[in-house]
């Protein structure tokens, strides 16, 4: 059930706010979810670590009440997999954007997805690069209008999902900034899950996105976002063309990367 | 005794050091160092892994010194480029960590399998913006084996990443060695996690143990927070960090004279180059030149009251380095004009021979290799 009206400010660092994001923006819906997942999960929190890239979603961590790494654009995964290795009873979270994840940090998001480390990866994506202005990204649809494509995208969009499954990731989900409280649940789920687990959210940028291509305010990309989805179980033939489909994609078991290096290592023990 | 390899001497070193964790990706010359750790970590409880590329092994290294240990991760000249980004993370970050890089002839793919001391600037200045450096250089397997264990000690004592240049030959060379126990530094904890500023001092505090940290890239005040629009606040923690070196300038100056005491003649080398400016100090002295080496095995911070003490009583300062002239313009700064500077310079992949840097010393050339028509 969404849990309206309750107060979450114990898991954020209040001292941190207001947040960069731009009214409407969908961001502040994703820390949300963030934050209900961390109650749900009550995870100690002295114990959990946020790690960010570059970009409006890369400031996330600097709004929750557990340690905070903001790293570089598209690299964060490759912290976390430092940090996860290093100290595994650490809960590792990775907020990243679709240009963190889809173009400069795309071999680092295949790889973490391959190896299937315990991260959990939100991929924040508006299709576009707000931090700098609304330039074209490449989750964006062909035709999207944006400063660096002002005639409109001739290029296909990165499919997350797709690209996640490809690459052995155990968990992959995609949720939206309007689906309120599924958001919450899917990253409490990805957050318990134990090997690489992709979240993807669809979320607004009424500033560049919207503006851009006369998607109108906040409440109306929520609305767009809804029309533009469908679940995946109630998915047709229809659908397909030309809206993404939502939830679990994979729940799987697999060999995690931590778990068997460990066991690599009692192997080893005593070898010169 | 042991006859091993350079890049062994150097994992070796790295475990002498305390290094737990190793995160590399593969490239000549230096690959044997990660085939080391990949063999000795896993049954010492460390972690080893073979990233996707070099700047994600970096970024491992990072977050794993944030986890608490310490890391370290060797390359060669194209892998060195693609960490200048996570250097610059690192020193923004004040990390401790440990890169090695074994110098290949570049730029860019080069000459793989040729030595080079190329990467001299690079390692000083390589990522953008200001910042403090260490960078050490060593002359032969035993050294290889000191300095590496000295990299990770001033990484932890100044919380900066320190390279350590090393080279195709140096690398892949073959010596006998004895390898000591030698002094490890940890780096300093504070007394209590309650209200620890991770960006006041020397102190560390790995995540996870008692205080929710703030570490980030933008320029940020000492509890972690960014401060990105506040330049005077970023100029106080650059200097900070540079001042520190400064007041530590002799501890990090390692550095070897040999026959300096009455010499006329000044051969100053460093890294692979120094054993045939050793053998050609002899060479000279057995023709009744009076040549001295002055061997650094710290080049930056540069350590200019030594070079310029030592410069002011020759008749000239002769500078050979594997490369069209790098260490040779911070030597002439500091020497500022006591004495002539002259560099020697070859970058075909070879090295120097003892007879013809000696023959560079008296006939007073430049260029001692002509590249063949």
């Amino acid at each position: 059930m969404p849990r309206l009206g309750k107060d979450l400010r114990q898991y954020l660092r209040v001292e941190m706010l207001p947040n960069v994001w731009c009214p409407g923006c969908g961001h502040g819906n994703v820390a949300r979810g963030i934050a209900t997942a961390l109650d749900e999960l009550q995870l100690p929190l002295e114990q959990v670590v946020m790690v960010g890239g570059i970009g409006c979603s890369g400031r996330t961590p600097f709004y929750f009440n557990v340690s905070a790494m903001h790293t570089t654009h598209g690299r964060a995964l490759t912290f976390a997999t430092g940090i996860k290795l290093a100290k595994p009873d650490l809960t590792v979270i990775v907020t990243m954007g679709d240009g963190d994840a889809a173009a400069i940090g795309g071999n680092h998001f295949i790889h973490a997805c391959r190896r299937n480390i315990d991260l959990t990866a939100i991929v924040y994506n508006n299709a576009t690069y707000g931090m700098t202005g609304g330039q074209h990204a490449p989750t964006a649809p062909r035709g999207t209008r944006s400063s660096t494509t002002p005639r409109g995208s001739i290029e296909a969009p990165f499919d997350l999902v797709e690209l996640a499954l490809g690459a052995g990731a155990t968990y992959v989900a995609r949720t939206t900034t309007f689906d309120f409280d599924e958001l919450p649940r899917r990253i409490a789920e990805a957050i318990r899950h134990p090997g690489f687990a992709v979240v993807e959210v669809l979320t607004q940028c009424p500033t560049f996105y919207g503006r851009s291509n006369g998607l109108g305010d906040a409440t109306a990309m929520l609305d767009y976002e809804r029309d533009q989805t469908v679940p995946v179980e109630q998915i047709t033939k229809e659908d397909l063309v030309g809206k993404l489909p939502l939830g679990v994609f994979r729940q799987a078991e697999g060999a995690e990367y931590v778990r068997e290096y460990a066991a690599l290592c009692a192997a080893s023990r005593g070898a010169p | 005794m042991r006859l091993i390899q350079g890049n062994e001497a150097c994992a070796l070193g790295a475990i002498r050091a305390g290094c737990s964790f190793y995160a590399g990706y593969p490239i000549t010359p230096a690959s044997e160092i990660m085939e080391w750790m990949a063999r000795l970590l896993p049954a010492r409880g460390g972690v080893f892994i073979q990233m996707e590329d070099e700047i994600a092994a970096l970024g491992a290294v990072i977050g794993a010194a944030w986890a608490g240990a310490k890391g370290l991760t060797a390359t060669s000249g194209p892998g060195f480029s693609l960490m200048q980004e996570h250097i610059g993370y690192a020193a923004m970050t004040e990390t401790p960590c440990v890169i090695v890089d074994s110098q290949r002839a570049g730029p860019s793919t080069g000459m793989p399998t040729l030595p080079s001391q190329g990467d001299v600037m690079q390692a000083r200045w390589g990522t953008h913006g200001d910042r403090a450096a260490i960078v050490l250089t060593a002359s032969s397997v035993r050294d290889v084996y000191e300095v590496t264990v000295a990299a990770f000690n001033m990484s932890e004592t100044y919380r900066l990443p320190v390279v350590l240049l090393l080279d195709a030959i140096l690398s892949h060379m073959r010596e006998n060695v004895e390898l000591p126990e030698l002094e490890v530094v940890d780096r300093a904890r504070p007394a209590a996690p309650e209200g620890f500023q991770p960006f006041a001092g020397q102190e560390f505090l790995p995540f996870g143990e008692g205080a929710n940290l703030v570490v980030t890239g933008l320029a940020h005040a000492e509890s972690g927070r960014p401060r990105a629009s506040d330049g005077v606040n970023l100029e106080r923690m650059l200097r900070r960090s540079r001042d520190r070196l400064a007041a530590d300038a002799e501890l990090i100056s390692r550095h070897r004279a040999y026959r300096v005491e009455d010499a006329r003649h000044l051969i100053l080398a460093y890294g692979i180059t120094a054993r045939a400016a050793h053998a050609a100090v002899d060479r000279l002295r057995g023709e009744g030149v009076r040549a001295g080496l002055l061997e650094l095995q710290t080049l930056w911070p540069f350590p200019e009251r030594l070079v310029a003490d030592l410069a002011a009583r020759v008749e000239d300062v002769v500078v050979p380095e594997l490369n069209l002239g790098q260490l040779v313009w911070p030597v002439r700064a500091a020497v500022a004009g006591a004495a002539p500077v002259r560099g020697l310079s070859r970058a075909d992949g070879r090295l120097f021979s003892p007879a013809e840097m000696a023959v560079a010393v008296t006939e007073r050339t430049e260029v001692v290799h002509a590249p063949a028509r």
